[in-house]
């Protein structure tokens, strides 16, 4: 085949040019391509082999004929067919893959090819990530890995364990997937609920472990809490359910005291104490915003409020401008829904604010007698 | 990130095999190095001889000392070894466990010590 050469200084910067999208684009969409493959191909290991086979064949083509006009499109569906070929493949050695690879490749891809309409699988990754099938530990793991992007050594690194016993948490859980048939999909809105408060938890759980740990590189801390917020801003983005903005909300507000929670000597400074000239405002607005569209909705539940009681000191210039006041009143109502003793506590520490230290103490004494605080 | 696939097996194994399976076995596995080299994580692969051809090596105060294998009481034994680039472990676990010996034997998986 006779195809005409271009200038070669032209070809390179073309190539160099194609390799810089390409990495670009894998740093922007390779989960959600990701994602589609999931559920596409029903099996985590077939779609991430599909997601290398899809960059591979971009890396190959793309420097040479250009980069597609619907990036995600192509390495989604190269990806899928490429899994359908080794699957055809293995089929000469194990019988068991050959009515997999027939029915993957009956199946329509139809909606592949709409490109930037197609819906976001991010979110049905999510649920399937925190099924509550899945042992809470691994439920953490594989969404750092599965959603996030992040390696199974990044995930040990942060949680301080050995990458081989956060693998293996990763492969049993796949396994439990696997077995247990979970189908990719947005859960029944009667579950969503339920099934809503999981990936809430493993969010706020990643968050705080960046957030309140006291030990490990602080840098991978902050990262981790920094992954919390990415992703609770995706989820409020595809399913802007009340509960997902107060998530949000409550570490924004959180996260926006960061600069003046430690002292240059690495010490944890107070509230109280804090220089609020450091709380970091368009994150704090950010939250203000988010906090009354939960507010709104009259749905909220325990995070928006935690949310409105953060948003009460993230208002005050001062610590003495702070309104008790309000904070307790929004405590009595947390508790109705969370009774934990460490909301007790909180509560006690605010009414101890408001009426003074006695009536605090009295509070905190009757905690202690309750005996919850064991533990 | 780099991982070493460390092959081991009873060799007995091999014993059970019918021939075609034999030469199945070998073929998949050419054609599993094959196919990392094409998407990639190949870096390097061996079979090894038997293990009966294994001679030990030591240098202790200067003098070098030479033991014959086998070694006594093992009944896995390291046949080759495929080495690897991964994304990261879990990677490196899914290609390992598609390595055809991995039907017949063990996959021990090291990562890469970075020294300096």
């Amino acid at each position: 085949m006779a195809r005409r050469a271009p200038p070669p200084e032209l070809a390179a910067g073309d190539a160099k040019a194609a390799r810089a999208d390409i990495e670009a684009i894998y740093c922007g969409e390779a989960r959600r391509v990701f994602a589609s493959l999931v559920r596409l191909l029903g099996d985590f290991d077939l779609a991430e082999e599909a997601l290398h086979d899809a960059f591979i064949a971009a890396s190959e083509q793309w420097p040479r004929e250009g980069v597609p006009a619907h990036p995600r499109a192509w390495l989604t569906s190269v990806g899928r067919f490429r899994a359908i070929d080794r699957l055809r493949r293995k089929t000469r050695f194990d019988a068991a893959q050959a009515d997999i690879a027939e029915t993957l490749y009956g199946e329509s891809g139809e909606d592949i090819e709409t490109g930037d309409a197609m819906a976001d699988d991010r979110l049905g990754l999510v649920f399937i990530c925190c099924h509550p099938a899945i042992s809470a530990d691994a439920q953490v793991a594989l969404t750092l890995r599965e959603v996030c992007g992040l390696t199974t050594e990044e995930i040990a690194r942060a949680f301080l364990t050995a990458p081989a016993a956060i693998a293996q948490r990763i492969v049993r859980a796949k396994t439990k997937i696997r077995e247990a048939r979970i189908p990719f999909e947005a859960p029944a809105p009667s579950e969503l609920g339920e099934r809503l408060a999981a990936v809430l938890r493993v969010i706020y759980l990643v968050f705080n472990e960046g957030y309140f740990a006291t030990s490990g590189a602080s840098v991978t801390r902050a990262d981790l809490s920094g992954e919390a917020i990415r992703l609770a801003r995706l989820l409020a983005k595809l399913l802007p359910e009340p509960e997902a903005k107060g998530l949000l909300a409550l570490m924004l507000f959180h996260e926006s005291r960061r600069a003046a929670r430690t002292s240059p000597s690495g010490e944890l400074i107070l509230m109280d104490e804090q220089d609020r000239s450091l709380w970091d405002r368009e994150l704090i607005s950010e939250g203000l915003a988010l906090l009354d569209s939960a507010l709104l909705s009259r749905r909220f539940g325990a995070y928006t409020l935690q949310a409105a009681i953060a948003a009460l000191h993230a208002q005050a210039t001062r610590a003495s401008e702070t309104d008790w006041l309000e904070i307790v009143g929004l405590y009595d109502v947390l508790m109705q829904t969370d009774g934990s003793p460490l909301i007790a506590l909180n509560r006690a520490a605010a009414v101890a604010m408001r009426d003074g230290p006695a009536a605090g103490l009295t509070l905190i004494d009757a905690i202690l007698e309750r005996g919850d605080l064991r533990d | 990130m780099k991982y070493l696939c460390l092959v081991y097996f009873e060799p007995h194994v091999f014993s059970t095999l019918s021939d075609s399976d034999k030469a199945a076995l070998d073929r998949d596995s050419l054609n599993y190095d094959k196919e990392l080299e094409k998407n990639g994580h190949y870096i390097l692969a061996a079979a090894l001889q038997s293990v009966a051809t294994a001679t030990t090596v030591r240098m202790r105060g200067g003098k070098i000392s030479m033991t014959d294998g086998p070694f006594a009481e093992t009944r896995e034994v390291l046949g080759g070894f495929i080495f690897i680039e991964a994304r990261d472990l879990n990677e490196a676990l899914r290609i390992a466990g598609n390595i055809p010996m991995a039907r017949y034997g063990s996959i021990e998986v090291r990562p890469e010590l970075n020294i300096g």
